[in-house]
């Protein structure tokens, strides 16, 4: 069965397909970019594939290839039982230009996995509906799930937010709280000095 | 007496309103202190919402890559913290596809045991909580006592009520205790009762049943979609459930039922959540039958599993062995993937890639939490502010899990 899926898929789609392997029992099947959003398609479409629950959806960062960043996606099919992992590389060796199209229009679970993705890894989804962060704050600087982002790195201190139209204002200024008692590192005093001129 | 309304016209009393935003959470206790929702609300029925999570992010998946692979277990155990149990085996079974082995009979039993005693505390919680919620507060402490005989048993046979790391790759840290059988006998038997005197406390209280039938409903379709796995998706009548659809351990040759709904609306949530405990205990009373009380449960590799203690300090090969474990880690071959089982909230995935030292190069969890809170805004939309309650209660969000 499985077999077959691949080869389906590589009858369809066969210049795109750059890969395809069954290590460990997982089918997996890595495409060109191009060909992400249509594979996708096909894979919800057809009925002899018809994956209508998209599982997963993540990335993984090799910084030393290419294409930086490998999208990862799992799929299951709960009319046919079968599961496939499609792949696809993006983004230069600086992480910029990472993009991807959406799947949003196929699967709704699409939305916040992308989301996330984005979030972590920079990676962006196009035609995305509402493509923010979503574990981390807005201000939050870098993509923490690069391998070039230390796991160490202290993020500077943000400022109070200008909302409008909010009559509660916190009793602190941009310089007081939100410290945590962790930023003790000459770097993040460094940082806060800086935050304090601007 | 008259009612006060009667002579009142709806039309007359219509009086021009604009959207109020209202923020609930994060440190709202009904939003479980990690999701916050900013809602625009019309009167009292939600029009837009806008649900935030992340407030309980702590690098779960950028820490993994700094250690070994065993040193991911303590991890998992503060994913969700109500079962780590199931994510300690879901990780120990993705590192051992892995590798390519099995673990001895006997500790597919006690990890089938053990698994199923966290599933009960996850439902036991799940479904307390939700009564709690909605002003039961009997039922909540009858079953957070139940749920505290089973961390009871959990710490005596792990030495840790909750964030047990008990897990290993190739087998668990240590073997059963004498009493695991009598002791989870007991604990299920308790858990039974505990199970049946709720539902007839709650099953009839029309308050109860009122704040929960019709609410929070979702379709079969958009349920699949969002990609919800596990009580919710089984509350809307799809019966899938990773133990049947592709059994790991032993649960290929045990004899139980994968409890379904129909409408897919928080009621069913509560009571998919009620029979599977009762699921559960079917599950730990055939495994007990099945699991030997003598035998290895560790699987016999030097390269994977620590030596006894006397080992190392006594043999030259025993301490070289387990320096060799705990300095530089177990060597997962070069590739990827991916292991599922049933975790408490439905689908738990390890995606796992390994570049062969000894280091974990990605960790990825598939939290069922994360894409089954992606639902809440589709479920709460239209509804009325007190829904949200009974609806995101019955989702059984975990934090740990959900944010990571």
């Amino acid at each position: 069965m499985s077999k077959a899926l691949i080869e389906l898929i590589q009858r369809d789609f066969g210049s795109a397909v750059l890969e395809s392997h069954s290590l460990h029992g997982d089918d997996t099947v890595v495409v060109e970019l191009r060909a992400w959003k249509e594979v996708a398609r096909f894979l919800r479409d057809s009925p002899q594939v018809s994956m209508d629950m998209l599982t997963d959806l993540t990335a993984v960062d090799f910084p030393e290839r290419e294409p930086r960043f490998e999208i990862v996606a799992h799929f299951y099919s709960l009319t046919r039982g079968h599961r496939l992992r499609l792949k696809t590389r993006t983004g230069d060796s600086e992480g910029d230009e990472a993009e991807v199209e959406s799947l949003c229009e196929f699967w709704a679970s699409a939305n916040w996995l992308e989301r996330e993705c984005f979030d972590l890894f920079g990676v962006v989804f196009k035609n995305h509906p509402d493509l923010r962060r979503i574990l981390l704050y807005p201000e939050f600087e870098g993509h923490p799930l690069r391998k070039d982002y230390p796991a160490d790195k202290i993020q500077p201190l943000i400022a109070y937010r200008d909302i409008p139209n909010i009559d509660k204002v916190a009793p602190f200024g941009v310089d007081e709280g939100m410290a945590f008692g962790r930023q003790t590192h000459a770097q993040a005093r460094h940082d806060t000095d800086d935050s304090r001129v601007n | 007496m008259e009612p006060l309304d009667q002579e009142l016209d709806e039309a007359e009393l219509e009086m021009p309103t604009e959207p109020m935003l209202l923020n609930v959470g994060p440190a709202h206790p009904a939003m479980h202190g990690t999701v916050r929702c900013v809602m625009e609300l019309s009167g009292e029925i939600i029009e837009h919402v806008d649900v935030q999570v992340g407030y309980l992010h702590r690098g779960f998946e950028k820490m993994c890559e700094r250690g070994t692979w065993t040193q991911v277990f303590p991890y998992v155990d503060r994913c969700n913290y109500v079962s780590p149990m199931l994510n300690n085996v879901a990780f120990a079974l993705a590192c051992e596809k892995m590798l390519g082995v099995t673990v001895p009979e006997r500790c597919q039993w006690y990890r089938i045991i053990l698994g199923e005693l966290a599933r009960m505390s996850d439902h036991l919680t799940c479904d307390g909580a939700m009564a709690m919620e909605l002003g039961a507060f009997t039922p909540f402490l009858w079953m957070i006592k139940a749920r505290e005989m089973i961390w009871d048993l959990l710490e005596e046979e792990t030495g840790a009520r909750l964030t047990h790391s008990f897990g290993r790759v190739g087998g668990m840290a240590s073997p059963p205790t004498d009493n695991l059988k009598d002791n989870a006998r007991a604990v299920t038997q308790h858990i039974l009762s505990v199970v049946d005197e709720v539902e007839k406390l709650l099953l009839g209280n029309r308050i109860f049943l009122d704040r929960l039938e019709g609410i929070g409903v979702i379709s079969q379709a958009d349920a699949i979609s969002l990609g919800w796995t596990g009580p919710c998706l089984r509350a809307t009548g799809v019966a899938y459930d990773v133990r049947k659809a592709s059994p790991y351990l032993k649960y290929g040759e045990l004899d139980f039922e994968v409890p379904v709904g129909t409408t897919g609306d928080c009621f069913d949530r509560f009571m998919v959540r009620l029979a599977e405990m009762r699921q559960s205990a079917r599950i730990i009373e055939q495994a007990c039958q099945r699991m030997a009380d003598k035998g290895p449960v560790n699987i016999d590799d030097p390269r994977i599993i620590l030596p006894p203690k006397e080992e190392v300090y006594n043999t030259i090969e025993g301490t070289i062995q387990h320096f060799k474990i705990v300095m530089e880690g177990l060597k997962l071959p070069a590739g990827e993937v991916y292991a599922y089982t049933e975790g408490g909230n439905g689908e738990l995935g390890f995606y796992l890639v390994s570049d062969g030292s000894g280091t974990p190069y990605r960790v990825r969890i598939r939290p069922p939490c994360f894409l089954i809170t992606a639902g809440l805004e589709r479920i709460i939309t239209g509804a009325m502010m007190a829904d949200v309650v009974p609806s995101f209660g019955s989702l059984n969000m975990i934090g740990g899990e959900c944010d990571r």
